[in-house]
């Protein structure tokens, strides 16, 4: 980011604008009072947690939250930025009033590591933050490894997995249009566990949509690694039957092992190569690097362990990991609405726990997944999730949770209320 | 004696006098068993039940201030919440989404929930 940026957000929260780099320090954040949290990644987990600390210790407690990105872009609802149906505008918010009404400082960086030792987190423009907490909500980063042919150069920028929203989503948007109608669109999909399960079939629904509309002789082609759809199954297959017959095709078991970019190949473990105009990759994926590098991925290398009451990691103390990073209770969703519930929890452990309070001993939350099966019909899963004392996990409550009886633009009128109301939970 | 060892009392019926009961030392049991069953209804420890009201507010909004499109939950009145949740949860009131969040708690989680969003401000 650039210095006068910086300066301009240091300065927007007041009570912190004569901190850091007026003194010629490089340490930041040791002026200001009470406990000091540093929050890694200002997502659905990251930037609730950061909210609900301030809120919850009455503002006692220094919360500096820290994310590259200049505003919040939205993962739910952004295969409708692909479809055409939203705008990148429709999905992003700004951090605002993260700072302005909670006075969480921002401090749009990255973090290059961490020493768990000194209770320090270093950062790309060589600034210190010490804390007391630091809880990373780093999100999901790909195992490129697992894909050879995607280390060529320029692999990445044409082959794309648009799974984290942003400058990919734009970018495949522009793929689809540019691409001439008789086209085939292939869509692959790793073993779960992946972040957000029914993401991919509400994205072949998405992209069937634009198809039915401007390009009607195209085809989407799923190419799953998984035995069958992973999530919401009878329901996305009746609205491929109905809705998008002759246009979505859908090949399970199919794991992609390499990628021929130049080709625009994907080749399978045991399966036919199969070729495409646009070829759109989910890669494997793991806890974010950061929680990596720092050694907290103790699941498989793959995913961080975590004390469910706090979400204390269970490799390094005093860090806590949030959302799609943590190796996942039984049926647990790696989703944006789950991370929102992952934050608050973790919020409300560590004001507990630096203020002396006891830490709840019974967290109960739910998960609500709304999926668009056109640009208004809409299906979802809920479910609820309680802690288990003996088992020492959350776990689904018997007989809660399930999913629609059929689509209904009732529930696409639910999915955008559900938006809009936990990005005001997570930012505002 | 019943499975749970509770010894098994004729329960009065709504507007019953606990007084016509003709055992005494049953109708003392019975009024002790329901003083414990109130007791813990209250003993919800006020932070547990804002972290499990907080869970709401992905929909609802932040202590139940919602944005358009979603029911508001802040200041509503605390038996009609508590009411409208037991309803979704014994299949009285028919949603999309709720009878199957509800089920996954239990009525005195619910009553603590409602008492929450009850006392925020609108």
């Amino acid at each position: 980011m650039q210095r006068r940026q910086f300066v301009q957000t240091m300065g927007a929260g007041s009570a912190f604008g004569a901190m850091g780099l007026v003194s010629g320090c490089a340490t930041m954040g040791t002026g200001g009072h009470g406990p000091k949290v540093v929050i890694v990644g200002a997502g659905y987990g990251g930037a609730t947690a950061a909210k609900y600390i301030r809120m919850w210790s009455d503002q006692g407690i220094q919360v500096t939250l820290v994310d590259p990105n200049a505003a919040f872009i939205s993962c739910p609802i952004s295969n409708l930025v692909l479809s055409g149906v939203k705008t990148m505008a429709d999905i992003t918010t700004p951090y605002d009033n993260l700072v302005k009404r909670h006075g969480v400082r921002m401090v749009h960086d990255r973090v290059t590591t961490i020493d768990p030792e000194k209770r320090v987190v270093h950062l790309a423009s060589g600034s210190e933050l010490p804390y007391d907490r630091l809880i990373l909500s780093p999100g999901v980063d790909f195992m490129w490894e697992t894909l050879p042919g995607m280390a060529k150069p320029g692999a990445q920028d044409s082959v794309l997995h648009s799974w984290k929203a942003g400058p990919q989503t734009v970018a495949l948007r522009k793929q689809l249009e540019a691409m001439p109608d008789g086209g085939v669109y292939a869509l692959s999909i790793p073993l779960a566990p992946y972040r957000c399960p029914p993401g991919p079939y509400e994205r072949a629904c998405q992209v069937a949509h634009y198809f039915s509309k401007h390009k009607p002789k195209s085809k989407v082609l799923i190419l799953d690694a998984n035995d069958d759809v992973t999530s919401k199954g009878p329901l996305f297959k009746k609205a491929w039957a109905e809705r998008y017959k002759g246009i979505i095709e859908y090949r399970p078991k199919h794991n992609v092992v390499d990628v021929d970019a130049a080709t625009k190949t994907l080749k399978f473990e045991f399966n036919d190569d199969v070729q495409a105009q646009v070829l759109n990759v989910i890669p494997a994926m793991r806890a974010g690097d950061i929680a990596v590098k720092t050694g907290l991925a103790t699941a498989n290398k793959r995913w961080c362990e975590v004390d469910w009451l706090t979400f204390e990691s269970k490799a390094a103390k005093n860090i806590h990991v949030l959302g799609d990073a943590i190796q996942v209770a039984p049926l647990m969703p790696k989703s944006g609405h789950m991370a929102n519930q992952h934050g608050k929890t973790c919020a409300a452990a560590v004001v507990a726990l630096l203020t002396g309070k006891e830490v709840n001993t019974l967290p109960i939350y739910n998960n609500t997944c709304y999926s668009f099966v056109s640009d208004e019909d809409v299906v979802h899963v809920a479910s609820v999730h309680r802690y288990d004392a003996e088992k020492k996990t959350m776990l689904t409550v018997p007989g809660s949770g399930g999913v629609s009886v059929a689509a209904s633009e009732l529930e696409g009128r639910y999915a955008l209320a559900w938006a809009h109301n936990i990005w005001a939970d997570t930012l505002a | 004696v019943d499975q749970r060892g509770f010894r098994v009392v004729d329960v009065p019926k709504p507007g019953e006098n606990m007084k016509s009961l003709k055992c005494l030392p049953a109708a003392l049991l019975l009024s002790g068993l329901m003083g414990a069953a109130g007791a813990q209804a209250q003993a919800v420890d006020p932070l547990q039940a804002r972290s499990w009201a907080a869970a709401c507010a992905n929909c609802h909004g932040t202590n139940g201030q919602a944005q358009p499109g979603m029911e508001a939950l802040a200041g509503a009145n605390k038996d009609d919440i508590a009411k409208k949740m037991l309803d979704f949860k014994n299949g009285r009131k028919p949603a999309t989404v709720m009878h199957q969040i509800a089920k996954g708690y239990s009525d005195d989680q619910i009553h603590a929930i409602a008492a929450y969003f009850a006392a925020q401000k609108k």
